[in-house]
């Protein structure tokens, strides 16, 4: 099965769609699919709702896509530096839905293994739990959160092999992992594709199961907040 | 005199205990990690997803892959891991991190506390403090004791939306330390040449012996 392309472009051939719902791995601009982001602009795809804990900055990451007005609705736990996105949510262009950060990544992860709902404490007492079913368990109160399953994940990676198995670097592994589980189809953008065997198969990751398309593209990696000490 | 920023974090340092795995959010509470006492080994979390945080790198260590939750460029110890975040916070929510230590809006003296959004003005988000205040051992605030018109922000109620009900278990403001007990906020230090009077003229909320 031939689960290798040659560019974003490629890699999204007949798998977009108006009105999809993507999920997205990144945090912040950190460990972010550049190229698959900038290759779903160029599409031109619109009504997109996108699940990913943040968007972008306005000329960069998911930004561009709030630029283009390619996004209906946003699912994330924080969207501050990004003026454009205020904009738009203030305005009315824009649906926002606020979830929690653990919140996020454990529906992206219960959407991924099957799961369609799960309790947690995280939101109880806040806006966050208003309309949401209540349990107890063992004198405590949880919330019903339910999973997400993406019609598409995009997701960026360290490095692959033609077989789809991912290892990612740092803390660009994020969301990612659980990202690439709640796709219908799942897309990665790796800095590297290695030989099939070259992986120790006791590092991945992510296994290739959950990815049907790769790709290497550059990556601009650009940092938000570069803070130094006295070297 | 109140405490500044630096003693306000060196304070909330002598909170820390050994052995323990702790968060600390943006701003001051970032500040804490230069106050680790002697002797006090403890492993900071990153919520994005990385366990065991080193100091801010030099010009040539600069990763951007190696970033902390206030998106700052950090480094990595020897003691290092990484995960993912399902994993990051099924830690914080299962109760493996002992301490949190957050910035605050408004913390009222029921222990509830607001950091995440003012309606209609300011809109960024709750990131990961709604997971961490519900799910770590100890929830301890820093913040300044009043806002910039000079009004407390230790309330009886909070009026901006919560982050989490009931979560908070301690402050540290510029004038003193502030425990959450039954009926409200007792006062456990007050900062050098601060004086109770002082305190209960910039408290709101109900100070309780």
């Amino acid at each position: 099965m031939k689960k290798t392309y040659n560019s974003a472009a490629e890699a999204l051939e007949g798998v977009l769609f108006d009105g999809m719902k993507i999920a997205a791995g990144g945090f912040g601009l950190c460990g972010i699919p550049e190229n698959l982001i900038e290759g779903i602009r160029d599409a031109g795809t619109t009504n997109l709702t996108v699940a990913s804990n943040n968007a972008g900055v306005d000329d960069f990451g998911l930004g561009i896509l709030l630029q283009s007005k390619q996004v209906k609705k946003m699912i994330a736990s924080y969207v501050g530096e990004n003026d454009e996105f205020m904009r738009q949510y203030l305005s009315g262009e824009l649906e926002l839905e606020f979830n929690p950060q653990g919140t996020l990544a454990e529906r992206m992860r219960a959407g991924g293994a099957g799961i369609p709902g799960f309790y947690t404490k995280t939101g109880v007492g806040t806006v966050i739990a208003e309309g949401k079913e209540h349990k107890d368990f063992n004198g405590e109160t949880y919330i019903l959160e339910e999973g997400i399953v993406a019609d598409l994940s995009i997701v960026k990676a360290w490095k692959g092999d033609r077989a789809g198995n991912l290892i990612y670097r740092k803390t660009a592994r994020n969301f990612n992992p659980n990202a690439a589980t709640c796709g219908k189809v799942c897309i990665a953008e790796v800095e590297e594709i290695v030989p099939t065997g070259s992986l120790d198969p006791d590092l991945i990751h992510t296994p290739g199961i959950f990815v049907h398309r790769i790709f290497e593209g550059g990556h601009e990696k650009r940092i938000e907040q570069r803070t130094v000490r006295e070297g | 005199m109140a405490w500044n920023r630096n003693q306000m974090a060196e304070r909330a340092g002598r909170e820390l205990r050994d052995g323990t795995y702790v968060n600390l959010g943006i701003g001051i509470p970032t500040l804490v990690s230069n106050y680790i006492p002697e002797g006090v080994d403890v492993t900071l979390q990153s919520e994005n997803g990385m366990l065991g945080m080193g100091p801010f790198p030099t010009e040539d260590e600069i990763d951007a892959d190696l970033i902390n939750a206030g998106k700052q460029t950090i480094t990595e110890l020897h003691r290092t891991s990484y995960f993912s975040s399902a994993d990051s916070f099924g830690m914080i929510r299962g109760g493996k991190i002992a301490m949190a230590i957050l910035g605050a809006m408004e913390v009222a003296e029921n222990g509830d506390l607001a950091n995440w959004m003012i309606p209609g003005k300011l809109v960024k988000g709750m990131g990961g403090a709604m997971d961490l205040v519900a799910g770590v051992g100890r929830v301890i605030v820093i913040m300044d004791h009043a806002n910039k018109k000079g009004e407390s922000k230790l309330l009886k109620a909070c009026t901006l939306p919560l982050t989490g009900a009931g979560v908070v278990d301690e402050i540290i403001t510029n004038l003193g330390v502030f425990k959450v007990v039954e009926g409200g906020l007792k006062v456990i230090e007050t900062a050098e040449g601060v004086t109770m009077d002082e305190i209960r003229e910039l408290t709101e909320a109900t100070l309780v012996n």
